[in-house]
């Protein structure tokens, strides 16, 4: 196994989701862009954690993958009094905390 | 060509497909299944790469619970009627062609390291449930009990969101 294609691939998957999150105005969409990401970052951890023969890549991805849902469970929660406040789901709505 | 590279180049496609996808369907819900893609897509590359417990929670958080949380927000909002379609913000468009370009940069930079040399022959890595769980309970359990303090503090502060001013 070499490693370059699967540390190419989560940069092309992390690449994809940061277009996402700069791009789409969905707040949905927006979060599911963050979920690529973070899954990009797990895929190099798992590939490390191969190559260096290490478990401790694999309670990284454990811990991530928690921090995943919770951040989803909070961010949806938000979405939902978001949608309920301004009857959209537009990001460039919710100015509230610009400066 | 060996089964691995096979099933590499396969998933890896798909999960680049998938990724596209949700970035650039219009329709929300549509975004979510493709969402499954990828996740299942990465969980089969983890499987390939010897974390085979670390492949199923994949698909059981993210793929299952996750993506279900997503389309039920999508549901219940009724994201459809709200006229949802926006295009994308121009500030923003100017700046995200630096993003393919710092990942080429990124990659290549990688790949000319010295350290990309040796690919890996035989695997001591234990991946499934037992080595694992052998790591997370004694070695790393501190980890393992802040990830379930986090889960709480997620769990109260979604109810907290939840219940607005009045509560």
């Amino acid at each position: 196994m070499s490693p370059e294609g699967y540390i190419g691939l989560g940069f092309a998957l992390f690449a994809i989701g940061a277009y996402g999150v700069f791009t789409r105005k969905n707040i949905l969409v927006v979060l599911m862009s963050v979920e690529i990401m973070l899954n990009a970052a797990n895929l190099c951890l798992i590939t490390f954690s191969r190559l260096l023969e290490d478990g401790a890549g694999g309670i990284l991805v454990l811990v991530s993958i928690t921090v995943a849902a919770a951040e989803v469970a909070l961010g949806l929660a938000f979405v939902v009094v978001i949608n309920s406040a301004l009857k959209s789901l537009n990001i460039d709505l919710v100015r509230s905390l610009r400066g | 060509m060996p089964a691995e590279s096979v099933f590499f180049y396969i998933f890896s496609t798909l999960a680049l497909v998938g990724a596209a996808a949700v970035v650039l369907i219009p329709n929300t819900a549509l975004a979510a299944v493709f969402l499954v893609l990828t996740l299942v897509s990465s969980a089969v590359l983890f499987a390939i790469l010897d974390s085979h417990f670390m492949a199923i929670v994949q698909v059981l958080v993210y793929a299952g619970a996750i993506v279900v949380l997503f389309l039920f927000t999508v549901v219940f909002l009724n994201v459809k009627k709200s006229g949802l379609d926006f295009g994308p913000s121009h500030a923003a468009k100017k700046l995200t062609f630096l993003v393919p370009i710092a990942a080429a940069a990124g990659y290549f930079g990688w790949k000319l390291a010295p350290f990309a040399a040796p690919p890996v022959a035989g695997s001591g890595l234990d991946g499934g449930a037992a080595g694992v769980a052998r790591l997370l309970l004694t070695e790393y359990v501190l980890a393992f009990e802040v990830t379930s303090i986090l889960i709480v503090a997620a769990i109260i502060g979604t109810v907290a969101i939840s219940r607005g001013r009045g509560g």
